[in-house]
């Protein structure tokens, strides 16, 4: 640990030297850099305004909306099944992911519970679309700091898990499988042992990954001490997922509180934590994650059970009124629902919350007296969507 | 044929329009030929892609087809340019580029000018490519090109010294600085008295050929030392503002330098020209000489092009740390092992 607080305190004592030079040194004028709305390092609209000191950063200020949708108010005018095809949308990467916190608030409303098939073959996809999500991620970290060869290769994986998604659901990316009471369909013949054979590969991606970004020195120096956050600073603004783990927090949403409708509680698995909170810590943590998540499948995959897909549903979906807030732990952190209902057949109101308004959240503090290289992959490292942002 | 090559002796102002009319050809072929099948069919490769398919047989011509439509595209300068330094940019660029080729020799004779200085020429005028760099940087008016172009000025400089440091080591071993010397003195020493294979100097310079590779990524600004012109993080820094056929430029300038840093480095450290068992100074190397050049050529450039494709990028401050404090020791303490073994042995 105390190597960390070394780092702690270089970080801060860059950041006031920063500060102090501005305008003293040299009598230099500070410089404001405009990253984006279309800058590569953005991977979508964010902007960010960053004032610089020659390449150091002394202050930056994320500024998001530039996607905003108004999906909370979209689903006012959607009834309960349509909303899925929306919230979709949301982390685009994770598709099927965004769907089952609003399905499990929903059937928490009205009380009704999947059958077990549903439930293990729900906990499946939301695993593969972690694998699909995460693994990208890995690709884009290496794209940002210039290994582009990275980022063909999670192109070149992740299409084995989203071709199993679409053959098991119908849709490459957004699935829209999840129903309230259960799952659309059931799995197609063979399904399972062709998913055991492209988690397969996609372990062999994660050696890969290991070998070629992990082990590299130059990664190691890039990432390694970079973008520190401490615990209480992460907690405090609401960092929640890897990004948390990363800094030593053994919080996860699937063990610590895994809702009625997923098997997460019903099988073994561990949650890889780091104590370092730099960016190499938050890598590192999300390619142990896709691992976990490699496993979680197989072991599902193995003890699945036989039954029906659908618990008994009425044709027309009204919600009793009531109000619910479910989160599950998603690729990017904790998504929650929070449905209020009149017992209509549209939500009266939804509030969604999701992990990467709070990951762009941090970006100010932690990026205080970096590098502009540094800001990328800090930006990268906490991984965030921009719709997830934006909604 | 051969004795008809090794007669002719045209006048000065023939053999001039001959030698511009060849550097002015091999310089945009050999771009292609490093474009194509480096960036395009070894990067495809490696990145477990198919690359181009399309445009002609197995995609090869499509960097003709993108040549082509980057000469139709719209010639744009931003408003706030320094009109006269933006345009003049690319060509500084591609000039230092052209004038490395004119001491690269494909045989005795086969060399545009046989200068005896020539190495420490040719890494004199490849350094002025930092000039056109820095001038596209300050004349684009645009903070990220301004970037861009400082961060290349500031690494183009450090890595100067290692390159240089590396290649006297060569130069203290072929006793020599003209290019064609240093090819006959690889193609005449011997490994410890036994002549059979001559004495390409990487056997003996393996350090400085190291340092020369790294020294070379960085003046190529390639990954991973591309900070110039990092994409995900100043989007091409100092070529930011160019289109058309001023990109173009560039780009070529960007795969020809690759071609020409190749053939100095195997001609400084692989034997150049010349092959083991026939004398540097056979007239056979009038037709030989050209292919084994290439050849080596190539394979240097796949080492380059491999790392370029594998690291990630450094910071700017590693790499001054990487080029002052690892770089330039090895290159020193190898040019102090080269001239005590050189004295001794």
């Amino acid at each position: 640990m105390t190597a960390i607080s070394d780092r702690e305190k270089l970080a801060y004592m860059a950041a006031q030297a920063a500060d102090a030079r501005l305008n003293v040194e040299l009598e230099t004028e500070g410089m404001t850099l405009n990253l984006g709305p279309q800058h590569p390092a953005t991977h979508g609209t964010l902007r960010i305004v960053a004032k610089l000191d020659g390449e150091q950063v002394v202050s930056c200020e994320p500024l998001c909306g530039y996607m905003h949708r108004g999906y909370e108010k979209l689903t006012e005018v959607r009834s309960y099944p349509q909303v899925t095809t929306l919230v979709n949308r949301i982390d685009w990467l994770g598709s099927f992911a965004n769907e089952v916190p609003f399905i499990l608030a929903a059937e928490k409303l009205m009380g009704i519970e999947a059958p077990p098939r549903a439930q293990w073959i729900r906990t499946i996809l939301f695993e593969l679309s972690r694998i699909a999500n995460i693994s990208l991620f890995l690709g884009d970290l290496g794209l940002q700091l210039g290994a582009q060869t990275m980022g063909f290769y999670a192109f070149r994986d992740r299409e084995y898990v989203l071709n199993q998604i679409e053959s098991a659901t119908g849709g490459r990316f957004h699935p829209n499988f999840d129903r309230i009471g259960g799952l659309k369909d059931d799995l197609p013949k063979g399904w399972i042992d062709e998913t055991r054979r492209a988690v397969g590969k996609l372990r062999d991606f994660c050696d890969e990954t290991d070998d070629l970004m992990m082990g590299n020195e130059i990664f190691q120096a890039r990432t390694r001490g970079i973008g520190v956050i401490p615990a209480d600073v992460g907690l405090a603004y609401g960092l929640t997922g890897a990004n948390i783990r990363g800094s030593g927090v053994d919080w996860d949403l699937r063990r610590d509180n895994c809702p009625p409708g997923l098997v997460y509680d019903k099988i073994d698995w561990k949650v890889w934590t780091h104590p370092d909170g730099d960016s190499f810590a938050r890598t590192w943590v999300r390619l142990q994650e896709v691992r976990e998540a490699i496993s979680i499948v197989e072991k599902l995959l193995d003890s699945i059970p036989s039954g029906p897909i659908m618990a008994k549903v009425p044709r027309i979906i009204k919600v009793p009124e009531g109000e619910a807030y479910v989160a599950t732990e998603n690729p990017l952190g904790e998504m929650g629902y929070y449905i209020v209902s009149k017992g209509d057949l549209v939500p009266f109101r939804v509030k969604i919350r999701s992990a990467s308004f709070n990951n762009v959240s941090i970006v100010p503090w932690v990026a205080r007296g970096a590098y502009v290289p540094d800001l990328i992959t800090i930006l990268a490292s906490l991984y965030f969507i921009l719709g997830d942002i934006d909604r | 044929m051969i004795p008809l090559l090794a007669a002719f002796a045209p006048p000065y102002w023939l053999a001039t329009v001959i030698k511009v009319l060849i550097v002015a050809v091999i310089v945009p072929t050999a771009a292609l030929i490093l474009g194509i099948l480096f960036l395009f069919k070894v990067m495809s490769w490696m990145q477990s892609r198919m690359g181009p398919q399309e445009a002609g047989p197995r995609g090869l011509l499509q960097l003709l087809a993108d040549g082509v439509k980057f000469l139709q595209k719209e010639d744009i300068i931003p408003d706030k340019a320094d009109r006269f330094v933006f345009k003049a940019a690319p060509v500084v660029v591609l000039m230092s580029t052209f004038l490395i080729f004119v001491v690269v020799p494909a045989s005795r004779n086969l060399v545009v000018e046989n200068l005896d200085p020539g190495i420490f020429y040719a890494l004199a005028v490849a350094s002025l490519s930092v000039i056109g760099v820095l001038m596209a940087g300050w004349a684009s008016a645009n903070k990220y090109s301004l970037i861009g172009g400082l961060r290349a000025a500031g690494q183009l400089i450090a890595y100067e010294l290692p390159m240089v440091l590396a290649v006297v080591g060569v130069v203290i071993q072929a006793g020599t600085l003209s290019l064609t010397g240093i090819v006959f003195a690889q193609n005449s020493q011997g490994i410890l008295g036994w002549g059979g294979l001559g004495l390409p100097f990487i056997l003996t310079q393996f350090v400085g050929f190291a340092v020369f590779i790294a020294a070379t990524q960085a003046e190529l600004t390639q990954p991973p030392f591309d900070m110039p012109v990092a994409e995900s993080e100043i989007v091409s820094g100092y070529q930011v503002e160019y289109s058309g056929f001023r990109f173009l430029i560039f780009f070529l300038a960007e795969f020809a330098t690759a071609f020409a840093f190749a053939a100095v480095a195997a001609t400084l450290f692989l034997g150049g020209y010349a092959i083991p068992w026939i004398d540097a100074g056979s007239d056979w190397y009038y037709l030989l000489g050209p292919v084994v050049l290439l050849t080596k050529i190539l394979l240097v450039s796949f080492l380059i092009f491999w790392i370029r494709f594998t690291y990630p990028r450094f910071r700017e401050d590693q790499l001054q740390t990487f080029a002052w404090k690892v770089l330039i020791p090895i290159a020193l303490l190898n040019i102090v092992v080269t001239a005590v073994l050189k004295v001794v042995l």
